[in-house]
């Protein structure tokens, strides 16, 4: 059995195998998903009832944050694990444009960047009382950085290092709060109940700033390389938004 | 037969087709793409699931779930992504390919 360089699968039985052991599990799958028993609130229960001690009032983010925050502490790592294979793999980031960023799109970035911080900073607060949090939130940023770099916005030293040194920042404060509970309530990520909702709070104003970051990160391709020809107003941009973040 | 049903079902499918694709095709791309698409079925099961209890809030640790597996399952896909470029660049094709002579 010969391969070319088609684009699937030359032999037809290997297609009709995969075929059928598919078809085999969606089926086995969608069976068992037919059968499942109709109502199963005891997770949600468990929830309702350990509100009152999450320091949030949304249960999601009580989820994430205080019920599983083993879960999003890996998750962190996970993305931060990400950036760095994405460091080692590809040799340099893509260069979007060597050319100057047009007049129109620097208009736009000005007008649209405080709209995007205002609105991942909005969800990140009400991430406490409604649907949001430190994902949305640094999805939103990102969207910014995104922005940036399609732009052709040239970045400086300022900017590329601290966005090397800001990724780890998430998980760094989620660490750090995280063995502190450990030594004054004895379990690992045990919030004391008063600290619970600020604790939350720092956790995912880190957070958000990593994943924004991360994420910029992943969408390049490595970090932004210093451009010689780094011009004042792609700066400022960056680094502003960076700043309201923090607050 | 429930909405939710209906949804978890589609989310079975599509759980098929991503895994189908991603057994068939050869190109690295497709293959990252058929992940998603796999991934995406899960995710939507695990939502139309949370739909079903008795009352009307949805629960929310499948919901946590669904949000912890997304961002994980994009950085995973630029991760590949970047693997598949550098695959192509060492290789010259970004396809995987079967029995090469040395």
């Amino acid at each position: 059995m010969t391969r070319k360089h088609g684009d699937s699968l030359d032999s037809r039985t290997g297609r009709v195998m995969a075929a059928i052991s598919v078809l085999a599990l969606t089926s086995v799958l969608g069976w068992t998903v037919w059968t499942l028993p109709p109502f199963s609130d005891r997770m949600q229960r468990l929830v309702a009832s350990n509100m009152a001690i999450s320091g949030v009032e949304n249960p999601v983010t009580a989820v994430l944050l205080n019920f599983r925050g083993y879960d999003t502490l890996l998750e962190i790592g996970v993305l931060l694990l990400a950036a760095l294979g994405v460091f080692s793999a590809v040799p340099s980031p893509v260069i979007l444009s060597k050319s100057t960023p047009s007049p129109i799109l620097i208009l736009l970035l000005r007008l649209l960047l405080p709209f995007i911080v205002l609105a991942g900073g909005y969800i990140l607060w009400i991430g406490k009382y409604a649907p949001g949090g430190a994902f949305q939130a640094g999805a939103i940023l990102a969207a910014g950085g995104i922005l940036l770099s399609t732009a052709a916005v040239p970045f400086n030293r300022f900017a590329t290092k601290t966005m090397s040194i800001a990724m780890g920042i998430g998980l760094l404060t989620f660490i750090v709060v995280a063995l502190a509970t450990m030594m004054v309530r004895g379990n690992f990520l045990q919030y004391p109940v008063a600290q619970a909702g600020t604790l939350i709070l720092v956790i995912e104003a880190a957070a958000t700033i990593s994943i924004a970051i991360i994420l910029t990160i992943l969408f390049i391709g490595g970090n932004p390389e210093e451009s010689p020809t780094a011009k004042d107003e792609g700066d400022k941009a960056f680094i502003i938004e960076r700043d309201n973040t923090t607050k | 037969m429930t909405i939710s049903l209906l949804y978890a079902l589609v989310g079975v499918v599509l759980l098929g087709i991503g895994l189908y694709s991603l057994i068939i095709y050869s190109h690295l791309v497709k293959k990252i793409l058929a992940l998603n698409v796999a991934g995406s079925g899960v995710f939507l099961f695990l939502v139309a699931t949370a739909n079903q209890t008795s009352g009307p809030v949805p629960d929310p640790v499948p919901h946590a779930m669904v949000l912890t597996g997304i961002v994980v399952a994009v950085s995973a896909t630029a991760l590949a992504l970047a693997l598949a470029c550098r695959i192509h660049q060492v290789t010259g094709t970004a396809r995987l390919t079967e029995n090469e002579p040395e």
